[in-house]
């Protein structure tokens, strides 16, 4: 019905329904905020708005990397490990070799894993469901082997570490700020340069792409790599903000990760989605959390919520989405 | 005698676009009735509305002459009528006798019965299909028939045909023909679309031309020549269709094929083509056609044989390789290998040479990419609200018109066309020739494989002729005729050399 009403409404009118249904990632969002202040007072205080930005940024920095790999019709279920195996070595290693060298290590496990699933997927034609979900109990087994299944102190070389996850700049904390420019990266990656358009063409028609004398191989390994690497990362921040590196880091977050994806409006087809969409799904997140924290919710009450909300906020953007092509 | 189903000006318009206007169209009992026309000339809209996908925005819809409306698919259904899609509508892992009583499913299924049932009705179309085999192990004619006994399951009285034998090989389409011609004996009425006009000329009781949304005329076949039905379709004579060429010279070998072979496909196939040439691979479906060319351009692996580009050796082990070395392939299924579809026109168009619109570090140059995409589409004239539209918003030609601007702008040696004008109407068609010839005169070295034999007579210098994984010999377009395809295609006249084979 409001399909047939659209065009009929007066050309502003048309622009407004044209916009609010190009962006209903953002409008869900804008939506979730005005009832967040509603239903606790705290919400909209800088404390707390801060507390929000500081949390989402492991989840945040590992959606863009899941991104690239849904772009490309896979998927990612090894994050959440591959974090915690950066997380212990980096903190391992700390004592012996220095920050700087400890934090290489940790993103080059990262950067191993990821390179590991994409050889799998592309060269061996494996499902990336599979791949990464048999890397994700590799990854974690090895994080509890390493650290021996204790979390590791990080002595005092890594007090730089340290301070980056606590300090903010004006005041936005270090590490969103780093997920910020995580995500402006990326987005400039999927727009103008040709690897990235690559990905995008990948997941919408992979033979397609082939057919053109395309290195299809090649463009799926970049983007479990990436992911892996943005996982890596994550995990050194959740440590550098815990202050220890734990086996137990990122637990369960692969979930949290493709759900803010997918609320940002990604297919798991491949093909659809955007860096800024991500980003909305990512705060969206986060936000409902924060709310059910501030109501008191009990925390097993917060993950049913989280599941029925995560399924409204997909049907609500369907909804509008699906007129557009009526 | 009233008609079973009779439209009335009818008209339908989505947004401010007619599609259809003022349509009168009429099917008896007992009567095939083709629909013909131009992709968007209003076909599958009228097709819709008679099967109740859509409601006409204006006119009348009469069955025995009282008015009636079909609300959707299903109350079309419950009247008899029933639409049967060019892409089938089976569930691929249901067996065959699920699917034939898909809509009539029990709650508790006896599957003696409905084995027994559905056999028989499959019978009934002459066919002899397994009931208990699955539909993903059928071939396309197979499927065909499945879907028709669906149809007559539900006791249809009019049966809406849309491309019944698009995607089947000749003798197939023949028999599918013939179910055809039976159901007509039955007293059901048929709608028949189809582009092919032959089949249109021989099973037809009447045709009803479309353009623009309105009918042209409805004529009977014995009235008119394919020439004038044509005429009817686009407003110019058949010989039109394949555009002069100019006097191309043609150089040396640039394309050089020797002993290519893959397993169970294709078997020591050899052939050269040179620059300026547009050389023609005929031959039965099966023969090994789309194998070949597919080996040429690196999308399958050949187990052996050399494939050379003016003379250096490039034998290709993917397809990055074959477009390095100049060649491009259009490939068969523009869908679902050609083109991205849920992409722009501008990122489609610039694939296979992407490092011409990008930097050196990899970064995309947008504006030099905007003016080369904008001069491809004014010089293969792609009809597009602008280059950022989706192809899957275009037409088949325009479609298919993307898929050659990206090899226009990879600028190589070699092209080869599978099927290049499969599902374009026939405006598009001649412009896809045109092309075709273009590139042939900028000197590349052109190879097109068609099931359509006026196609490759009207397009090729020379024609190949495949059978069972060989090149078998070599026609010219004089001696090309439908027989000495078939005849060579099956290696009947191995020992004949091409020259004896036009003394017939």
């Amino acid at each position: 019905m409001a399909g047939q009403q659209a065009p009929a409404k007066t050309p502003t009118g048309r622009g407004a329904w044209n916009a609010a249904v190009r962006y209903n990632t953002v409008l869900i969002l804008v939506v979730l905020l005005v009832a967040a202040s509603f239903v606790s007072p705290d919400f909209m205080t800088a404390p707390n708005m801060s507390n929000v930005a500081r949390q989402i940024v492991s989840v945040g920095i590992m959606s863009m990397g899941m991104l690239l790999v849904v772009l490309t019709g896979g998927i990612d279920l090894s994050v959440g490990s591959v974090a915690a195996l950066a997380s212990v070595t980096t903190a391992l290693l700390i004592p012996d070799y220095g920050l700087a060298t400890a934090i290489s290590c940790g993103l080059l496990t990262g950067v191993v894993c990821g390179a590991i699933c994409g050889t799998l997927v592309s060269q061996y034609r494996l499902s990336s469901f599979v791949v990464t979900l048999a890397m994700m109990t590799v990854a974690r087994g090895m994080a509890l082997i390493v650290s021996k299944g204790a979390p590791a102190m990080i002595d005092d070389a890594g007090q730089s570490l340290l301070d980056f996850g606590r300090d903010t700049w004006w005041v936005f904390p270090q590490p969103t700020v780093l997920m910020l420019v995580i995500f402006g990266l990326g987005s400039l990656f999927l727009a103008l340069t040709r690897a990235g358009r690559i990905v995008r063409a990948i997941g919408s028609n992979e033979e397609a792409v082939r057919l053109s004398g395309v290195p299809v191989g090649r463009h799926v390994m970049l983007a479990y790599v990436v992911s892996g690497l943005l996982a890596a990362v994550a995990g050194i921040i959740s440590t550098a903000r815990a202050g220890v590196g734990a086996p137990t880091i990122g637990t369960g977050d692969e979930l949290t990760v493709i759900a803010a994806v997918v609320i940002g409006g990604a297919s798991l087809a491949g093909g659809r989605g955007t860096v800024l969409n991500t980003l909305v799904g990512v705060v969206t997140l986060g936000v409902i959390g924060n709310i059910m924290n501030l109501a008191s919710v009990p925390g097993y009450h917060q993950q049913v919520v989280m599941g029925i909300i995560i399924i409204v906020a997909i049907l609500a953007q369907r909804g509008t989405g699906g007129l557009r092509g009526k | 005698m009233t008609a079973f189903l009779s439209l009335e000006g009818v008209g339908k318009h989505f947004g401010g676009v007619y599609a259809l206007h003022a349509v009168n169209f009429e099917v008896h009992a007992g009567e095939v009735h083709a629909l013909v026309g131009e992709n968007g000339a209003g076909k599958s809209t009228l097709m819709k509305i008679i099967a109740g996908n859509h409601q006409p925005d204006a006119g009348l819809m009469r069955q025995h002459g009282t008015p009636v409306r079909f609300r959707s698919p299903r109350e079309a259904l419950g009247q008899g009528v029933a639409l049967i899609h060019q892409e089938t509508a089976l569930v691929p892992d249901l067996t065959v006798a699920e699917n034939v009583m898909l809509c009539q499913l029990p709650g508790l299924i006896r599957w003696a019965g409905m084995f027994e049932r559905a056999r028989s009705l499959i019978q009934s179309l002459g066919f002899e299909i397994d009931p208990t085999a699955l539909v993903s192990t059928l071939s396309a004619a197979q499927r065909q028939v499945v879907e028709i006994a669906k149809a007559l399951s539900l006791d249809v009285k009019l049966l809406v045909l849309d491309e019944p034998t698009a995607s089947l090989a000749p003798s197939d389409a023949e028999r599918l023909l013939g179910i055809v011609r039976a159901l007509r004996e039955r007293g059901v009425g048929i709608v028949y679309i189809s582009h092919r006009l032959d089949e249109v000329f021989s099973i037809a009781d009447r045709i009803t031309v479309l353009k623009d949304g309105s009918v042209v005329d409805t004529v009977t076949p014995d009235s008119l020549t394919m020439d004038g039905l044509i005429r009817l379709m686009v407003g110019r004579p058949l010989d039109a269709l394949f555009p002069r060429r100019e006097n191309v010279a043609i150089g040396e070998v640039v394309l050089d094929v020797e002993g290519l072979r893959r397993r169970g496909a294709v078997h020591g196939a050899s052939l050269q083509v040179r620059a300026g040439e547009v050389v023609g691979l005929g031959g039965l479906i099966g023969s090994g056609r789309s194998e070949l060319v597919r080996l040429i351009f690196g999308a399958d692996r050949a187990d052996g044989g050399t494939v050379r580009v003016k003379g250096k050796n490039v034998t290709p082990k993917n397809s990055g390789q074959a477009v390095r070395a100049g060649i491009g392939l259009v490939p068969e299924d523009r869908k679902g290998q050609g083109a991205v579809l849920s992409m722009s026109i501008r990122i489609n168009s610039t694939m296979a040479r992407l490092a011409d619109v990008s930097h050196w570090f990899g970064g995309l140059r947008l504006a030099h990419e905007k003016r080369t995409v904008a001069d491809l589409m004014a010089r293969l004239r792609i009809k597009a609200r602008d280059m950022h539209a989706d192809v899957s918003t275009l037409s088949g030609g325009n479609q298919q018109k993307v898929v050659l601007a990206k090899w226009f702008h990879a600028q190589g040696q070699v092209i080869i066309l599978d099927e290049p004008t499969r599902g374009v109407d026939v405006g598009a068609k001649v412009e896809i020739y045109t092309l075709i010839n273009d590139l042939a005169a900028q000197g590349m070295a052109v190879l097109v494989v068609s099931s359509d034999h006026n196609e490759l007579i009207g397009l090729c210098d020379r024609i190949l002729v495949m059978g069972s994984g060989h090149v078998r010999g070599e026609l010219r377009c004089a001696d090309y005729s439908e027989e000495n395809i078939v005849s060579m295609s099956l290696g009947l006249d191995l020992a004949a050399p091409a020259a004896s084979l036009h003394a017939n």
